[in-house]
């Protein structure tokens, strides 16, 4: 228990505090045993209340989707239960499936584009130098900006006539109506998504970069590596713990992903932008249809919580 | 500007003592050639909306949204302001913002403070399901905290705004305050127990203080993201007087499909308040978003 108990007071690379001398650890015990003993009322009420909040507004509500899942209930009168009803109408519901796959085609393109451009720019502007500041501040603004409005924004801008249009025509692809064809309209979508999320992940390489031994890129040089192979043989392997943290960040947010949907498409033309958490909100609230829509919810809860545990346990390591 | 950036690497670079910053030398001239232009584009969606903001209706009806200005006015804000009541909207979101940002922040200390300095029991499992909480896809609790809500008599008011975004944020300001308590000094804590502090006065003149930066990070972090919230305001909220700037564009742009300018001058409307935010805090705002992320 002492040696778990220690740890805190290392503090480790981050606080740098020189706690880890052997008076102070001989001395420690004492006083931290005689707190660890009783812990004071009024902690307990520093812990619970924060923790009661939490249930109550989250644990909660996410155990009554589960039990809803079960029921057909259009928001008036008891929920009637239907059994495994629910999930049997999505196997034949066409939109389920055009949402399921858009949510794959989402996590792919949005993961694998942001992770690529991020990783790319994270590269490129690692190193201070002039105007590095200026490019990451661009870069890293439109994060600021909400989903909601980048989705309004972007909007516009895909009107005939609008930005993408005037920069594509001289290249021969002016003329689409790139949101309201059903063909184009998830990645028309998606290139938004992915303009705003590049900042954040070239944020969390560019942290992860500064972790990366700089002198094994140097030996590596002197051997003769060229700059490719220093990349994907010295620097990636070294970025590991980033890339798993990002990974499941990414999958998580591309399921969560409704905000800029909404605001672009609303899931249309012809449901072909429906990603399942959109589709959720349309059951749920503009058809009011409860029990089916808590279904979708426990589908993308089901979907997710592989990757909630892959980040959960990591963080886990890195309390140790 | 693309000219002048190599000259000026090539004549920086002889200055250096080669064998102290081999490094800095490394970079190709064609770094800016790239990203000046690179930068340009990623930035014109913004410039964009910008200038479209502050042309005329008529100037854009009459000459398309791609045409360059012929007109500058402040109309298309007036006209959100008033027509669109995005100010009132405005207030709505500072209001939440404020709120939440603080009460997330006071309790997600207190249950740093506890879990961080006391022996709680299975306090690992109590601080991981906590963040667990904030990972969950907002979705599973959608329906269910619409009807709690309504059953509280909070339905359709800024107050279920707040206590949901609280709810819904806590686990992960926690947990990133805990990682901060529990890296402070111990003797702190030794030498405040040994002057005979309560628990209240080293929760005040120790844990607070001290966690200042971290507080600061999260702060920022927290700001953006409950003012650009909307999918908790179209679960709580029904009445477009109470609706939160995301939501209420999303209005505007119902009623007003063809004024681009006015959806223009809303959209910058509403992202004003972040940008100023990230600009003022930029430090503390990317070490906000790097604290979740254990670099």
């Amino acid at each position: 228990m002492t040696v778990l108990e220690r740890t805190p007071g290392r503090s480790g690379p981050r606080s740098g505090s020189g706690a880890g001398s052997d008076p102070a650890a001989a001395r420690r015990p004492g006083p931290r045993l005689r707190a660890a003993r009783r812990v004071p009322p009024l902690v307990w009420a520093f812990l619970l209340v924060p923790l009661a909040v939490e249930m109550f507004w989250v644990f909660w509500p996410a155990l009554n989707s589960f039990s809803l899942s079960f029921t057909r209930w259009r928001g008036v009168g008891p929920a009637e239960p239907v059994g495994w009803a629910n999930y049997q109408r999505m196997l034949d519901d066409p939109v389920f499936a055009t949402a399921l796959v858009n949510n794959v085609v989402w996590v792919v393109g949005f993961g694998g584009l942001s992770v690529a451009g991020g990783l790319a720019l994270a590269v490129a502007l690692n190193r201070p130098g002039r105007g590095v500041g200026v490019y990451r501040s661009a870069i890293y603004l439109p994060m600021v900006i909400s989903l909601a409005v980048t989705g309004l924004f972007w909007r516009v801008l895909y009107q005939p006539d609008g930005l993408v249009d005037r920069v594509l025509t001289p290249v021969g692809l002016g003329g689409t109506a790139w949101l309201a064809n059903p063909d184009t309209a998830l990645y028309a979508v998606l290139v938004a998504a992915v303009w705003r999320q590049v900042g954040y992940i070239m944020v969390l390489y560019l942290a992860g970069l500064k972790g990366v031994d700089a002198s094994l890129e140097e030996a590596a040089a002197v051997d003769g590596a060229n700059a490719w192979q220093r990349f994907w043989r010295i620097v990636v392997p070294q970025l590991r713990g980033v890339s798993t943290v990002v990974f499941a960040v990414t999958v998580i947010d591309s399921l969560r992903t409704f905000d800029i949907v909404w605001a672009m498409t609303r899931g249309g033309p012809y449901n072909q932008t429906q990603l399942l958490s959109t589709y959720m909100f349309q059951q749920s609230f503009s058809l009011v249809d409860l029990g089916y829509g808590s279904a979708l919810a426990v589908v993308i809860f089901l979907l997710a919580i592989g990757f909630i545990i892959t980040y959960l346990v990591r963080q886990a390591r890195a309390e140790d | 500007m693309t000219t002048s950036a190599p000259p000026a690497s090539v004549a920086t670079a002889p200055a250096q003592p080669p064998a102290r910053r081999p490094r800095r030398t490394g970079r190709s001239p064609w770094f800016h050639v790239v990203m000046v232009p690179f930068t340009v584009l990623w930035l014109l969606p913004l410039a964009f909306i910008v200038v479209l903001a502050f042309r005329s209706f008529d100037d854009v009806a009459s000459r398309g949204i791609g045409a360059l200005p012929a007109s500058f006015t402040l109309d298309a804000f007036t006209e959100a302001v008033t027509r669109g009541d995005l100010g009132r909207a405005l207030l709505n979101s500072g209001i939440v913002t404020v709120i939440t940002v603080v009460l997330s922040l006071v309790l997600a200390s207190w249950a740093a403070f506890a879990l961080a300095r006391f022996r709680i029991p299975f306090r690992r499992t109590v601080l991981l399901v906590m963040l667990a909480g904030n990972l969950l896809p907002p979705q599973i609790l959608l329906v269910p905290v619409s009807r709690i809500t309504q059953s509280l008599g909070l339905y359709d008011s800024l107050a279920a705004l707040v206590v949901v975004q609280v709810g819904f944020g806590l686990g992960f300001y926690t947990f990133v305050l805990h990682g901060f308590v529990r890296n402070l000094p111990q003797e702190v804590f030794e030498a405040a127990l040994i002057d005979g502090a309560g628990t209240l006065r080293t929760y005040r003149s120790i844990v607070l203080p001290l966690t200042r930066p971290a507080l600061a990070a999260l702060a920022a972090l927290a700001t953006t993201w409950v003012f650009n919230d909307l999918i908790w305001a179209m679960t709580v909220l029904r009445t477009e007087t109470r609706f939160p700037i995301t939501a209420a564009l999303l209005n505007l742009q119902g009623g007003y499909s063809t004024s681009w300018n006015v959806l223009a001058a809303g959209c910058l409307l509403a992202a004003l308040p972040t940008a100023l935010v990230f600009f003022a805090f930029q430090k503390h705002f990317v070490s906000g978003l790097l604290v979740g992320s254990d670099k």
